[in-house]
C-alpha cells in the first residue's frame, strides 16, 4: 500500500488528510494522482492550483517512481517564513 | 547547528547563546533575523494567522537547509526555529542565526536561508480576516529570490 497525505488547501479541497492506495509496478507520482482523481472528483478540483509533491519527505516531480510502502504527500507551494 | 519547529514562542537571546555555544571556532560576525506577524495584508488589516506544516518533513528540510548554508558560505554555525500553530499579530514567527568569520558570509547566508525556506520548507500560512481564514498564496517574488540563489551557486 502507498500512504497518500494532503496538506493545507489541498487537504481542505479533498476533504481528508490521509489515504491508503494500492501500489503498482512502475507507478509514477502522476499515476497515483490520476488514480486518486478517478476515485474522487475532489482531487480534480485540487489540481486546479499548482501542486507540489514529496515522496518519503523529499520533494520530487510527477515522473518519480513510487513503491509499495512509500508515503506520497501533495500540497500547495509553501508560504512559510 | 540546530533547526527546529516549535509550537511555543522563542527567546532570541537563548537562541543567540545556543548559536554561540555551538561554534567550534570563534566567529567574527553573527547575523540574526527575526520574522514577525504583520497586522495587514494586500487587502487590509488581519487578525492573526495560523501555520500548518508537514511534521515528518519540516524539521528535516530545515536541517538540510542549514547544512547547505554552512557548506556554501563556510559558516562556523547556523541555527533556525520556525513556529507553527495560531499566531497573533506582532508575534515572532521565525528566527535565523548565522555565525561566520566575516560579516558578508553571515549576511549572505541569512538571506539564503530565508529566501530558500520560503520555497523549500513545507509550511503554509492561513490569515484570518473578519473571522474568515484565507490561505496565503505563494509569491512569484519568493520563487524568483530562491531561484536567484540557485543560479548564483558557483
Amino acid at each position: 500500500m502507498i500512504t497518500v497525505k494532503a496538506f493545507a488547501q489541498v487537504r481542505e479541497v479533498v476533504g481528508h488528510d490521509e489515504w491508503q492506495v494500492e501500489g503498482a509496478q512502475q507507478q509514477t507520482v502522476a499515476d497515483v494522482l490520476s488514480n486518486l482523481c478517478e476515485q474522487d472528483v475532489r482531487w480534480r478540483a485540487a489540481m486546479d492550483d499548482q501542486l507540489l509533491v514529496a515522496v518519503n519527505h523529499t520533494m520530487r516531480d510527477s515522473e518519480f517512481i513510487v513503491h509499495d510502502g512509500d508515503e506520497v504527500a501533495f500540497f500547495p507551494p509553501v508560504t512559510g517564513g | 547547528m540546530f533547526a527546529r519547529v516549535s509550537d511555543t514562542n522563542f527567546n532570541q537571546q537563548c537562541l543567540y547563546d545556543e548559536l554561540m555555544d555551538g561554534c567550534p571556532d570563534s566567529p567574527g560576525a553573527i547575523v540574526t533575523f527575526t520574522g514577525l506577524v504583520r497586522d495587514f495584508n494586500q487587502t487590509g488589516k488581519i487578525d492573526g494567522l495560523s501555520l500548518e506544516h508537514y511534521p515528518q518533513m519540516t524539521a528535516q528540510a530545515m536541517k538540510l537547509l542549514a547544512e547547505e548554508a554552512v557548506s556554501r558560505f563556510s559558516l562556523i554555525n547556523a541555527g533556525m526555529v520556525h513556529r507553527v500553530g495560531y499566531l497573533s499579530n506582532y508575534s515572532q514567527i521565525v528566527w535565523v542565526g548565522c555565525a561566520a568569520s566575516h560579516r558578508s558570509a553571515a549576511f549572505d547566508a541569512a538571506c539564503y536561508i530565508m529566501d530558500t525556506l520560503k520555497t523549500a520548507v513545507p509550511l503554509w500560512k492561513k490569515e484570518f480576516q473578519n473571522r474568515q481564514g484565507h490561505w496565503v498564496k505563494a509569491k512569484a517574488s519568493d520563487a524568483s529570490a530562491s531561484l536567484a540563489w540557485m543560479k548564483n551557486k558557483d
